[in-house]
């Protein structure tokens, strides 16, 4: 056993039990973080703070909202957003942040890939994150059922479909993920447990994955430039601030995370009360009806994408499609061939596959929610066939890649 | 410098993805109709001057309105309840009581003498469909027929509400309570539903309610929706254009042109803003608010930043 002296204050009587100096240290004081960053290595803080905004807020509508579908609609939308006191508040603040958290998702993961911050050692940071974007992916959705709405109902109808596998008829699977034939009370009880337990938790374990995965590479820098972090950390502690290149993360980063914290929680608040309407699709304030397919059926804008590779193709080879996009952004460490751990603008042949990998993927979005007839029909194909063919000559651009 | 270049690029590309997705697609998938701001172009505008105690004598008397109509504010009570007139009619004939504040003069004008080209329904009350609207049309009753039918609508306005005194909940009982339910404000299409003390009493305005909508179903060809939320599952332009003439968005629709004045229809869409979206005002203020605490926000934080910043440069 330890051996424990008398504790003269509370700080040492903690410290004694839990290291609470140590941890400090440790996980703020000397968390080094590179100072030659800018304010899109906030993001990770941003989704932080977005993540607690959902979280709260969701607790709040857990308390009123009912999960059956006879009045999962009206504990919604009468009970949540009229009866209860700010109701309306918590429930449009978990409807704009679920979107703008995919907002912000894709900035990061785009920031992620300009800056190769997925490359020598970082793979792990890359990967843990794609799986926090399924796992968001799928709160997302399952969130998306819960207000038994049009939308809900049509959209559990469509994507639920997919895992018939087209001519392979696996209907069965259907049947077992829907707990019936259509999309009904068994459907509804299991989405709201996967949105309020089971993909909450998966998310909390990714977050600390994600973390942990930082601790040892260390965050990527705007140059990609490799710091001695030792040495650098020394300087600092010497008191050669402004000469070292690292910074700590608290105070440091956090007084920087924190001011665009700030500007992103002013944009946020603004489109939480008067621009909400686009992460609240209007169709979906008509209560479920089987019997009265919507004229359009599309997905939130952050699946629209997604969407489009499986949309444009005949069953079969669009399933195949989708399956591939859903997973071929967790081999980007491996396909990438370069040994150039910079930012892309200095690597050739890859800045171009980053913007057109990016407009590409603009354009997939917009015409994943267009009717499929006629032009966009056709702009669809291309950008979907684009986004394939992007994906497979990326090993042989960055192969080719010189090393700086 | 380089940061405010980088935050350049994001937002552009954002706002880009949030045009084509948002404004674009809503324009390419729906379509768009300009509203007539209630003024019914194509029927004929009143050329006589009513007058409202001969007006009084036709409705009660000659113009034979109220057989069917209840005027309650003019003590005249309905011949039956609405389950069993909408099992004569299809649908409860409406207490006139509001309808000279409600409804706009040139359609009730065209309505007393033409109803189903007033409302818009000769594709389904014609000739060769055989059927006939359930309203009788007004053939005169022996003088200057457009002059009586100016002394009816004179004495409707007379015994109306004024503008001012015409409540949001009046303008939709009158022109779209008899069709459509709105639950969430207790509106049923028989009224408004009551607290009921004994169990029975509720079954029987239950089952009076069925067998009224039973009717209206065989009448309209389906149940009308509920419009609870169309303030937000539609929206106010939609409604609004919807109203001055359904056929502009569902050809052949059996809902009737309402033909409402653009005042009442200000009314109606506050009834269902009301309904759908109820907490409108206090969200309006506590969006300002916090508003203005995030800009104190963002000052304290830019503040500390370059506080905690100022030895690292």
């Amino acid at each position: 056993m330890a051996h424990f002296e008398k504790a003269t204050s509370v700080h040492d009587w903690l410290n004694q039990r839990l290291a609470i100096d140590t941890v400090r240290r440790v996980m703020a004081t000397e968390y080094w973080i590179p100072k030659n960053i800018n304010f899109l290595w906030a993001m990770g803080m941003v989704l932080a703070v977005t993540f607690g905004l959902l979280l709260v807020s969701g607790i709040f509508l857990l308390m009123y909202y009912q999960p059956n579908v006879a009045t999962a609609f009206d504990s919604v939308n009468y009970t949540i957003m009229r009866e209860v006191e700010f109701g309306w508040l918590w429930r449009h603040v978990h409807g704009v942040a679920a979107s703008v958290v995919f907002l912000i998702i894709y900035i990061h993961m785009f920031t992620g890939i300009y800056y190769g911050s997925y490359k020598k050692g970082r793979e792990m940071i890359w990967i843990s994150g794609m799986l926090l974007f399924v796992a968001f992916s799928a709160e997302a959705f399952s969130g998306y059922m819960l207000p038994w709405g049009q939308m809900s109902y049509w959209a559990g109808m469509v994507i639920t479909n997919l895992f018939a596998g087209g001519s392979l008829h696996a209907d069965g699977l259907v049947e077992w993920i829907r707990g019936d034939y259509v999309p009904a009370q068994a459907f509804l009880t299991r989405f709201f447990m996967l949105h309020v337990l089971l993909i909450p938790l998966a998310i909390l374990g990714l977050i600390g994955l994600h973390f942990a995965a930082l601790r040892i590479p260390h965050v990527n820098n705007q140059d990609g430039e490799e710091i001695d972090f030792d040495a650098e950390a020394k300087k600092y502690l010497a008191g050669d601030k402004a000469g070292s290149k690292v910074i700590r993360f608290a105070n440091d980063f956090m007084a920087k995370d924190m001011m665009v914290v700030a500007f992103y929680l002013f944009f946020f608040f603004y489109l939480v009360f008067f621009h909400y309407d686009f992460a609240m699709d209007p169709v979906n304030f008509d209560p479920a009806d089987g019997l009265k397919t919507p004229a359009h059926i599309y997905p939130e804008w952050y699946f629209l994408w997604s969407y489009e590779i499986l949309r444009p193709f005949p069953t079969d080879p669009g399933l195949i499609a989708f399956a591939f996009a859903q997973v071929i952004f967790f081999l980007l460490p491996f396909l990438d061939r370069s040994p150039n751990a910079v930012p892309a603008n200095r690597r050739g042949l890859f800045k171009i596959w980053f913007w057109a990998m990016l407009v590409d993927m603009i354009v997939l979005t917009a015409m994943g929610k267009l009717p499929p007839q006629g032009i966009f029909s056709t702009i669809g194909l291309y950008a979907a066939l684009t986004f394939i063919g992007l994906w497979v000559v990326l090993p042989f651009i960055t192969k080719l890649e010189r090393k700086l | 410098m380089k940061e405010l270049f980088i935050l350049g690029v994001v937002t552009t590309f954002t706002l880009i993805t949030y045009y084509l997705v948002e404004p674009f697609a809503h324009h390419q998938m729906h379509k768009h109709v300009e509203s007539e701001g209630f003024a019914y172009k194509d029927l004929p505008a009143l050329t006589k001057k009513g007058d409202a105690t001969r007006g009084k004598d036709l409705v009660m008397g000659a113009g034979a309105c109220t057989g069917c109509h209840a005027i309650k504010v003019a003590g005249i009570e309905p011949s039956m309840d609405p389950a069993t007139a909408a099992a004569s009619y299809g649908v409860n004939p409406p207490d006139l009581s509001n309808a000279g504040a409600v409804y706009a003069p040139k359609f009730l004008a065209t309505l007393i003498k033409n109803p189903a080209h007033a409302l818009v329904l000769e594709h389904k009350f014609n000739e060769k469909t055989g059927r006939t609207f359930p309203m009788a049309q007004f053939y005169g009753a022996g003088g200057d027929m457009d002059q009586e039918i100016a002394d009816m609508i004179a004495y409707l306005q007379s015994i109306a509400p004024k503008t001012e005194e015409l409540t949001p909940k009046m303008a939709f009982e009158t022109a779209c309570g008899r069709c459509h339910a709105v639950h969430y404000e207790k509106w049923t299409q028989i009224g408004e539903k009551p607290k009921f003390k004994k169990k029975q009493d509720e079954l029987a305005f239950e089952t009076n309610l069925v067998n009224y909508q039973d009717s209206l179903k065989a009448y309209m060809g389906k149940l009308p929706p509920d419009l609870s939320m169309y303030i937000r599952s539609r929206g106010e332009h939609y409604i609004k254009t919807f109203v001055e003439n359904p056929q502009n968005y569902l050809k052949g629709t059996a809902m009737p042109r309402v033909g409402v004045t653009a005042e009442s229809a200000e009314k109606v869409i506050e009834y269902l803003e009301d309904a759908g979206d109820a907490k409108r005002h206090e969200r309006a203020e506590v969006g300002m608010n916090v508003m203005i605490y995030m800009i104190f926000f963002i000052i304290a934080a830019v503040l500390w930043k370059k506080e905690v910043w100022r030895d690292l440069h």
